[in-house]
């Protein structure tokens, strides 16, 4: 089973997107070990809101709005995608990423397939 | 056994166990031993983190149990002496560990511990059934119970295989390390054997089956994934990788709305696993890559990468699979990859040139009740406006199917090339 972790930064925190390097080397640490226990299928951090956009569809109509999402409190501030053989497994790597995140929310979801 | 902080616990054991028993059969040079400290140290844990909460190093908690039960165990056997000493000096150390190198120093250590148990596990002193049920209980971290369903065979079956596997290891003294020199090659083999089977035995399970069956599929690759990890550059590693990661991609387009199975060549391709197709190709790139010429595994897999390449059936590269089918046949001859052969022929270069390949096969002892050989032959003979001989071939390789659903598909077949045409 897959599951997709998606943790999400306050953009007004002026360390959302440049946290340390004892933050990088704690990421670059887990994903390896996440792959050394061959559950790491993808991972990335995204960039600030700023260089996004929201794209909406309604009334027929396509709007396109620029970052940065101002209005939001939190945004997304990168995923990873694991096959695990639990959700506890899910949880549990899911825990390790906030801990070296530090100070983040980590959400964990089912991915749905066949 | 079901709460939610067993059920916790028991993740954090999956993550786990196989590193605790990698480092504690170093220690104690016997992996049967080091799999029951190790089983311990999960007792411990399931009495203790309910009321203490998981530790954040859990890893290292349950190493630590073990290797004081792993001391315990020594005492008793005084001829161990030297050894207990240095594992003192080792638990000593450990207490001062905390800076990064330290830490990178020790994970490389772990991961040669993991290498060596893999190869112990697949040793071939073992039998293959062996071998599997102590691959998947030792490095996939799997009950019993578990290894049982997935096999569909009883429980005490497993029990017992793995009881005796571990006995055969302390009593043929199976050293615990990886094998160099002349017996490197064969020995990884062995290796790749049982991850692939694991696979396959997966790879077959249908609707209805226990979902442990296709869990194995997962497990398989995983076990791929991790030991791509501690070979890099051992490219059959990657070839292997990459076949079941591309077979895996097909899962959901291999079998139709009410569970039928679906061929290769009428799949949708849309319904192909992107994620794992891309992991496939970069892995099979990265066994390319190592150089030399490619093994059997990395042969399949760039079959197979053809298939996945192709935005449609018709797009196949067909002389580059008959010539990966020449080059596996070099290297494991068997008349199975050549009936493949010549339906690569057929396709490439047209049925004639398919049909002389198969036509060598029919005399083949192992493939006489082998349905796919008429089945093949009636396809090539149809293209050849040669309809009375497909239409015997049809019916011949329905006779032999032991597959409803696929019977009922060749004697479809064979009506059709009846009267009218």
């Amino acid at each position: 089973m897959r599951f997709l972790m998606v943790h999400r930064v306050d953009e007004t925190k002026p360390d959302a997107y440049d946290p340390g390097p004892e933050v990088y080397a704690g990421v670059a640490r887990l994903t390896g070990e996440m792959a050394r226990a061959g559950v790491l299928l993808a991972a990335e951090g995204v960039l600030p809101s700023s260089t996004g956009a929201q794209v909406k569809f309604s009334g027929g109509k396509r709007t396109v709005i620029d970052g940065p999402f101002a209005e939001a409190k939190e945004v997304i501030g990168g995923f990873a995608l694991l096959q695990v053989r639990s959700r506890e497994e899910a949880i549990e790597w899911a825990g390790r990423f906030a801990e070296v995140l530090g100070d983040v929310e980590v959400e964990v979801r089912q991915v749905a397939e066949r | 056994m079901t709460s939610p902080t067993h059920r916790a616990i028991e993740a954090v054991w999956r993550i786990e166990s196989a590193r605790v028993v990698a480092g504690l059969a170093r220690i104690v040079r016997d992996v049967g031993l080091a799999e029951e400290l190790a089983q311990d140290a999960l007792v411990a844990a399931l009495e203790q983190w309910p009321e203490s909460g998981v530790p954040r190093n859990p890893g290292a908690w349950l190493m630590a149990i073990g290797k004081r039960r792993a001391i315990d165990h020594l005492r008793r056997n005084q001829r161990f002496e030297r050894r207990l000493e240095e594992l003192g000096r080792e638990l000593e150390a450990d207490g001062a560990q905390a800076q990064p190198d330290v830490d990178a120093a020790l994970d490389g250590e772990i991961q040669d511990d993991l290498l060596r148990l893999v190869f112990t596990a697949c040793h071939p002193v073992l039998s293959t059934d062996a071998r599997v049920a102590m691959t998947l209980r030792v490095l996939g971290g799997l009950t019993t119970e578990e290894i049982a369903r997935a096999f569909l065979v009883p429980e005490p079956t497993v029990a017992q295989r793995i009881v005796r596997a571990k006995r055969t290891l302390a009593e043929a003294r199976v050293p615990f390390e990886v094998p160099q020199g002349a017996e490197a090659a064969q020995r990884l083999s062995s290796v790749l054997e049982v991850i692939y089977l694991v696979f396959n035995e997966g790879y077959s399970a249908t609707a209805g089956d226990d979902w442990m069956r296709p869990a194995l599929c997962e497990e398989a690759l995983r076990l791929g994934r991790v030991l791509a990890e501690l070979m890099p550059s051992a490219p059959e590693v990657h070839g292997l990788v990459a076949l079941m990661e591309i077979q895996a991609s097909r899962s959901a387009a291999r079998t139709g709305p009410a569970g039928e199975p679906v061929l290769l060549l009428d799949q949708d391709r849309s319904r192909g696993d992107q994620l794992l197709i891309h992991r496939g190709l970069a892995a099979l790139a990265r066994a390319e890559a190592l150089g030399g010429a490619l093994g059997p595994y990395a042969l399949q897999a760039a079959i197979a990468a053809c298939h996945a390449r192709a935005r449609t059936a018709e797009e196949t590269d067909w002389p580059r699979i008959a010539a990966l089918y020449e080059a596996l046949a070099e290297l494991a001859p068997s008349p199975v990859v050549e009936l493949n052969r010549a339906v690569a022929l057929g396709m490439a270069f047209g049925p004639a040139s398919g049909l002389e390949l198969v036509d060598q096969l029919t005399s083949e002892p192992s493939l006489k009740a082998y349905h796919l050989l008429p089945s093949v032959r009636g396809d090539l003979l149809a293209r050849l406006g040669r309809h009375d001989e497909a239409r015997a071939e049809f019916e011949r390789a329905a006779s032999l199917t032991r597959n409803a659903r696929e019977r009922a598909l060749l004697l479809e077949r064979a009506a059709s090339y009846r009267t009218g045409r």
